[in-house]
């Protein structure tokens, strides 16, 4: 999907962090998910990239980012079955390359 | 009365995501949308007839209500045209309001208003992005089409954008049979304004109607532009318009998919909602923005895109070895060039679009938009592919004072 709106491709500037399910994440402050008919579709306001969750399961998981310690946790509490969690934490790679989630901010 | 109707295919679950296009989205993923059928040009392949404003395009009030409606919706992005869209007095304050509105801006110009100050004013704007028209390399090439003087008012703009620091602002290049050899060249021009190449297909709309049988790229053509593509399509943007050219072999990068009325659409100046910008003909027209419940509405509930929101079944493409890559190629191209939806597009590189051509019946007339906004009269600098303009005598004795006189 990386060039499906091939128009609107800008080069990312931000380092990308690398994905470590173990460790909090949430969905980007500058990413507005769209409900679709078999998921969502996703917008970075600030690289204009856009991309898809191609399952409503998986858009339930990147809301759950932000209320639990760890991206696994998410994953646990979105009631993914335990077959298909090792393609959702690599969905959730895929999102972190493209900065559609970041880390949780370390609670001061 | 639905008991009648023939059933809609049910949207499947999971499964890729192209099937999921085909049956459509909650608001388009990208709508073009044309502020004005008003331009100082008057190019020989216009898709939309431009030429004179209409007098029933949107007041700005009502293009801020489309704006803030495709908010409400969260389209992200319009790609604003014409016409030309800089003439509308009131641009700048729609580019300003759709910005703040959340609503991304790419507009596609000549070039004629972007003077050093607006390019400026450009480069310090987020989220707006410039696409200048030149179809040719040269002059030469670009002035048959695009008229006289149009190459160096784009290449003009193009200075005035580099020079201000703007970036990521585009080259936008249609493909004819005239300048498909300057691909080169055309990335070689771009490189040296730091701007980006994008290329899209020429399709038969509009008055491009009139010249497509000259101006459309041979096989041959088509051919070097898909090695081309495959070469520097990582470097090159196209709109994803020639998913045609996939059949050739190997997919192109981006969406093979016809969007029509599924991930886009068209909003034309007078608030028409048109499946697609190539296809403003009245088979093609789903509403208008003034209707009531707004361009959501229409985009959610018109009969004509429930119908385009359904993967093609039928048809000799279907059984075409090739139908995945190419899906049967673009709508507006075979219904202006009087060919079957489901059948082959007119530029099939399989060939078959030659053979539909050519068994075409003699009569045939092929289908034209009454929607025609062309200049009337001759205009400055017009292009010549047609052979040099003759502009008629407004009265008989401005050839000649006995002109047409019978002095019997």
């Amino acid at each position: 999907m990386r060039r499906l709106l091939s128009d609107a491709g800008t080069v990312l500037t931000t380092d990308v962090v690398a994905f470590d399910p173990a460790t909090p994440w949430q969905k980007a402050r500058s990413v507005a998910l769209r409900p679709e008919p078999f998921g969502a579709l996703v917008y970075h306001f600030g690289n204009r990239k856009l991309s898809f969750l191609k399952s409503k399961m998986l858009v339930a998981v990147v809301k759950n980012l932000a209320g639990h310690p760890s991206a696994l946790a998410a994953i646990e509490a979105s009631g993914v079955p335990e077959a298909q969690r090792p393609a959702y934490v690599q969905a959730l790679a895929d999102l972190a390359r493209s900065q559609m989630i970041e880390p949780q901010e370390p609670t001061p | 009365m639905t008991a009648v109707l023939p059933a809609r295919p049910e949207r499947p679950t999971g499964g890729r995501l192209i099937d999921q296009f085909e049956y459509g989205l909650d608001a388009p993923i990208c709508l073009t949308w044309e502020l004005t059928y008003a331009c100082n040009l008057a190019c020989v392949h216009c898709l939309s007839s431009s030429g004179r404003r209409d007098p029933r395009e949107l007041s700005t009030a009502e293009a801020e209500a489309v704006i803030d409606e495709l908010q409400r919706m969260q389209v992200f992005y319009v790609n604003v045209g014409g016409g030309e869209p800089t003439v509308r007095p009131d641009f700048w304050h729609l580019l300003d309001y759709a910005i703040g509105h959340d609503v991304g801006v790419k507009f596609s110009t000549n070039g004629i208003k972007l003077d050093k100050a607006r390019a400026q004013q450009l480069a310090r704007t987020d989220y707006v992005d410039v696409q200048i028209s030149l179809d040719g390399a040269t002059a030469e090439v670009n002035d048959r089409v695009r008229g006289a003087g149009s190459f160096a008012t784009a290449t003009r703009a193009l200075e005035n954008l580099a020079e201000a620091g703007m970036k990521d602002f585009k080259v936008s290049v249609v493909v004819t049979r005239e300048n498909a050899g300057q691909l080169d060249e055309f990335k070689a021009l771009t490189d040296s304004f730091g701007a980006q190449l994008r290329i899209t297909r020429l399709r038969p709309s509009g008055r491009g109607a009139d010249v497509w049988d000259q101006l459309h790229p041979t096989q041959a053509q088509q051919r070097d532009l898909y090695n081309w593509l495959l070469a520097n399509g990582d470097n090159v943007l196209t709109g994803d318009s020639f998913f045609h050219l996939s059949a050739f072999g190997e997919a192109l990068p981006g969406l093979n998919l016809c969007g029509a009325g599924r991930v886009v659409c068209l909003i034309d100046p007078v608030g028409d909602v048109y499946a697609c910008p190539f296809a403003i003909h009245e088979n093609f027209l789903a509403g208008n923005v003034r209707d009531e419940g707004g361009f959501q509405r229409v985009w959610q509930s018109s009969e004509l895109f429930a119908d385009l929101r359904s993967p093609q079944t039928g048809g000799a493409c279907t059984k075409c070895a090739h139908f995945d890559a190419c899906r049967g190629g673009c709508m507006a191209a075979k219904f202006f060039t009087g060919l079957p939806l489901d059948g082959p597009d007119p530029e099939c590189v399989q060939g078959y679009g030659e053979s539909a051509l050519a068994a075409r019946d003699l009569e045939l007339v092929t289908p034209k938009s009454h929607i025609d906004h062309s200049h009337s009269g001759p205009v400055r600098g017009q292009p010549t592919l047609l052979g040099m303009p003759s502009i008629p005598p407004a009265k008989i004795c401005d050839e000649s004072p006995l002109a047409g006189l019978d002095l019997r």
